[in-house]
């Protein structure tokens, strides 16, 4: 096998020193009973080209071919991914390395880390970043469970229904157990979280708000950081589309205390749902509360600058029990990636990117009202909007994936049991107007 | 001997993205539109995030350099204890990287994602397979997040059973995930100590397992690298007053093919595939925690499950006593993917021959250093071996300096301060991809920097010397934390 390097003297002579006389006499500390009897029942080994026809045979059953075209979002999203991303960030020194513990030796992912963290408080308009989570659900649980410590009056965190239905499945599983509870907010007809509804709800220690919401509509953040103030509570903003900030006003901006995200648009492939990037911003004050990593800045024993991992003590190989968080391992080779892709587009490209992606799906969903779909909401959108198509779409649409590899928009039912027909439709920078017309064309009535 | 690998040769200084930034450079070509603009209304618009301007070759070099500050696998042994930092084969990324996995979107659908849907529920069977149990998720993220599942997994099975419990029992050379794992439950933690041979004694379980107990965290081989024996016996006391067993299969590289936890009383193991199967770490994640399950506790895995139904294969939901969900989507499919490749390409028998080879590394490593440095549990060991600094501590020598002085020679240091049951712990796990050779090279730099302990302190004092940088002040890090440029 070609990972291990052992010939047969070596292992003889090293059996010798180990003072035994063969490899099986190596596991006599294991009681007999307590070894198995069977040997592994796994396939024989595969050389590398038979590994590499069996993969192929494996991912063609995907249809996810190159010329696909990818109008769904809903958590995943199809950009734009320059050369020199994945180029970059295969550099065996970031891919192979372990969490940076001795800093001597990392400081390429340690300094990478550190830009990331400051690109993202940029982006998103908040104080501190950790160096991420697993994906913005768990990013969104851990959000939630600050909160709830924070206020040990209440027990409940108030989600609204238009926050990736996932995500509140996430949120519910890590703070049941404890006995907290999730009060999920309802929507307007104008498919916006209703702000009214909260008034009424008692014993929360939180309000979660996504923005750009799961029906891609734009949310008045101020609205709900105003109720979360006067009720002396935290407001956590959250969002699945990182490149939104392009162009829209961020939720720092608008006060949140608490910022969960996806960062999967940031130069990350789709690998059906991850791993992707989980984004988690707090404002100064929360700094000692939030889970997670943190790189910083320091000086070397020469005065030269330098970057560590840094407030190890809020971690759990420090504090274990009395950690904030189990988290250990965190998504950091997509942390770096993220960094790079937002290095490679700047300033200038994140806002062009950001409106051509707006661009397109407003063209898109005028197309789609051309063909006979029907607008379901009149609200601002980024990239995503939601449509009521007619009845003999869903055919239609998997015939289109089938035979053209278009996949057109994402059933809404599923998760909204009252949306009958209803679909999330979505277009990136990678779309064109070719693709959009051609849409148009196959869908009309 | 051979020269050490660790030299000094010409490195470059790079700044900070944002002091090469000159305005009006990018480093992406942008599409030209080919809609009409379409403006939002204006006090939804931010201004442009304040990202660094760069051009294509000033956004390479920069990585490019950073990357040459990193110590990585790839470049050398790095023998971190309990993190199994063996060999990534390129070969992974090549299938990872295939555009019909890579482009695969997660709303899909089911019929139009077979192949992924296919390679999880493979991957799954070999999992349940290499460890005797019945059933897989592969939805959590990374090893702590696995171990949370499989507490919350638990905490589930004891509310299902009527009666919730207040307690879970973890030995002292637990991994601190453990215990920050089970307070998310809302367990207390019991800390048991292990007996004077570093492995857990039967006693010491049965004196603190009550009906007010959840059950017990058992890591095997536990973090002395030593083979809990008497695990059977544990499982038996902890499973007769209605206590569950959860095993933190970390160190799994050290028994496949000899030993399935599954069969011998071990009700829930996480894996990390990062770890046992070769799935590169990245300088921190991303990586993917699987958990595997026997008949007790299949009913509360986590949802979506990936269930075969003839020939195709379905997401299921539909599962009443789960215990919820923990990913977005389904996990860390890019992880699946590579460690999937790995167990393709080791095979059954190549798997088997890891262990054995992982086992023979670390107590070649042992049994070669135990002269020169401590060696407080002094068995046979599996994959790994724990030194201290005792004998150093006349020469006011730390376990710190001998990491660092190391670096000079050109290996990554191993794992410091760590299991807390050995003070100043120096923990080395070489794994089965090391050769003789350069494992010889490591033990003889043990050794030089060792005879450098007596001879000339400062030397390791001030170490390390070749890096980029020196020993960095991480309290001032800390006391004034400066997170952001």
């Amino acid at each position: 096998m070609r990972y291990l390097p052992h010939t047969k003297e070596d292992i003889e002579s090293m059996l010798k020193v180990a003072g035994q006389s063969c490899l099986d006499d190596l596991f006599n500390c294991i009681p007999d009973d307590l070894k198995t009897k069977d040997s592994l029942d796994i396939p024989e080994s595969l050389s590398e080209w038979e590994l590499n026809a069996h993969m192929e045979e494996l991912a063609s059953l995907n249809i996810a071919c190159k010329d696909y075209k990818c109008f769904i979002g809903a958590g995943s999203y199809d950009h734009y991914i320059p050369a020199i991303i994945p180029y970059l960030i295969s550099r065996s020194e970031f891919m192979t390395a372990y969490t940076p513990y001795q800093p001597e030796v990392s400081q390429g992912t340690l300094q990478g880390i550190y830009e990331f963290q400051t690109m993202i408080t940029e982006l998103l308009g908040m104080d501190i970043a950790t160096a991420s989570h697993y994906d913005c659900g768990t990013a969104l649980a851990e959000a939630a469970l600050i909160a709830l410590r924070k206020n040990k009056n209440a027990n409940k965190i108030a989600v609204s229904s238009l926050t990736h239905p996932s995500h509140r499945q996430i949120i519910d599983t890590y703070i049941s157990p404890a006995g907290y509870e999730i009060v999920e907010i309802p929507y307007t007809k104008e498919g916006l979280t209703d702000v009214g509804a909260l008034g009424a709800m008692d014993d929360i220690a939180g309000i979660a708000v996504q923005s750009p919401n799961f029906f891609g509509n734009i949310e008045d953040l101020s609205s709900f950081k105003t109720v979360a103030e006067a009720k002396k509570i935290l407001f956590i903003a959250s969002f699945t589309e990182a490149l939104a900030f392009g162009l829209l006003k961020n939720p720092g901006s608008f006060g949140a205390d608490l910022v969960a995200g996806e960062g999967q648009s940031l130069g990350i492939a789709k690998s059906f749902g991850g791993p992707g990037l989980g984004l988690l911003a707090g404002t100064q004050k929360l700094m000692r509360s939030l889970p997670g990593r943190l790189i910083g800045k320091t000086k070397d024993a020469n005065g030269d600058d330098g970057f560590v991992l840094t407030l190890a003590t809020r971690e759990q190989h420090i504090r274990r029990e009395k950690a904030s968080s189990n988290i250990c391992s965190n998504n950091g080779l997509n942390a770096m990636t993220a960094a790079v892709y937002l290095a490679t587009v700047g300033k200038i490209g994140i806002r062009e990117i950001a409106q051509q992606n707006h661009d397109k799906a407003v063209y898109l969903k005028t197309s789609l009202e051309k063909a006979g779909f029907e607008s379901v909401f009149e609200t601002p959108f980024f990239n995503e909007f939601v449509m009521k198509a007619p009845v003999s779409f869903e055919q239609k649409r998997t015939a289109l994936i089938n035979d053209k590899c278009i996949f057109a928009g994402m059933r809404l039912d599923k998760f909204y049991p009252g949306l009958k027909n209803h679909y999330l439709f979505c277009a990136t920078e990678k779309i064109s107007k070719g693709d959009i017309d051609q849409l148009a064309k196959e869908v009309q009535e | 001997m051979n020269k050490q690998p660790g030299t000094s040769g010409l490195i470059f200084n790079e700044p900070l993205l944002w002091d090469k930034s000159r305005e009006g450079r990018c480093a992406v070509s942008l599409p030209k539109p080919d809609v009409e603009r379409a403006d939002l209304e204006k006090d939804l618009i931010g201004d442009a995030p304040e990202l660094p301007q760069l051009s294509e070759l000033d956004v390479v070099r920069h990585y490019t350099r950073l990357s040459q500050w990193n110590f990585g696998v790839d470049s050398g042994m790095y023998p971190l204890g309990s993190c199994t930092m063996k060999y990534n084969p390129k070969t992974n990324e090549v299938q990872a990287a295939r555009q019909g996995f890579a482009g695969a979107h997660p709303f899909a659908g089911e019929e139009f994602s077979q192949g992924a849907l296919k390679l999880m529920y493979n991957l799954e069977q070999y999992l349940a397979k290499l460890t005797g149990f019945d059933a897989v998720t592969l939805q959590p993220a990374a090893g702590a997040h696995g171990e949370l599942a499989g507490m919350l997994m638990i905490h589930a099975y004891h509310a299902k059973m009527g009666k919730q419990r207040s307690k879970i029992i973890i030995p002292d050379t637990a991994h601190g995930t453990n215990p920050a794992s089970a307070s998310l439950c809302g367990y207390d933690s019991i800390n048991i100590k292990s007996g004077d041979n570093g492995i857990l004694e039967p006693l010491a379980v049965a004196a603190v397992m009550d009906e007010e107990t959840a059950g017990i965290m058992v890591t095997n081989p536990n973090t002395l690298g030593l083979f809990e024996s008497n695990i059977k016996e544990i499982a038996d006391i902890v499973h007769s007053k209605g206590g569950l067993v959860y095993g933190d299969g970390a160190n799994m590289n050290a028994i496949m093919g000899i030993v399935k936890p599954g069969e011998i009383g071990v009700d829930v193991l996480h894996f990390n595939l990062h770890k046992t199967f070769s799935t590169p770490h990245g300088g921190g994640g991303p990586g993917s925690g699987p958990v595997a399950v026997g008949k007790t506790l299949e009913p509360f895995l986590p949802v979506p499950r990936i269930v075969k139904e003839l020939d195709s294969y379905k997401l299921v939901t539909d599962f009443s006593d789960t215990m919820g969900r923990l990913h977005t989507f389904y996990g860390h499919f890019g992880v699946m993917i590579r460690a999937y490749a790995y167990i393709l390409s080791m095979g059954g028998k190549g798997l088997t021959d890891a262990s054995k080879l992982a086992v023979l590394n670390a107590n070649y490593v042992k049994e070669s250093l135990k002269g020169t440095l401590n060696l407080p549990y002094d068995y046979p060991c599996m994959h790994e071996c724990v030194f201290n600094d005792e004998f150093q501590k006349e020469y006011h020598i730390t376990t710190m300096d001998m990491a660092k002085r190391l670096l000079d020679y050109g290996f990554h240091p191993p794992t410091v301060y760590f299991p807390l049951v050995v003070d100043s712990a120096f923990m080395v796990e070489p794994t089965e991809t090391e050769s003789k050779e350069d494992i010889d090279q490591f033990i003889s730099a043990v050794k030089a920097i060792a005879k450098e302990a007596q001879e000339n302190p400062e030397k390791l004092k001030k170490a390390p010397h070749k890096t980029k940088v020196t020993r960095l002040d991480e309290v001032a890090a800390a006391r004034k934390p400066c997170l952001r440029g």
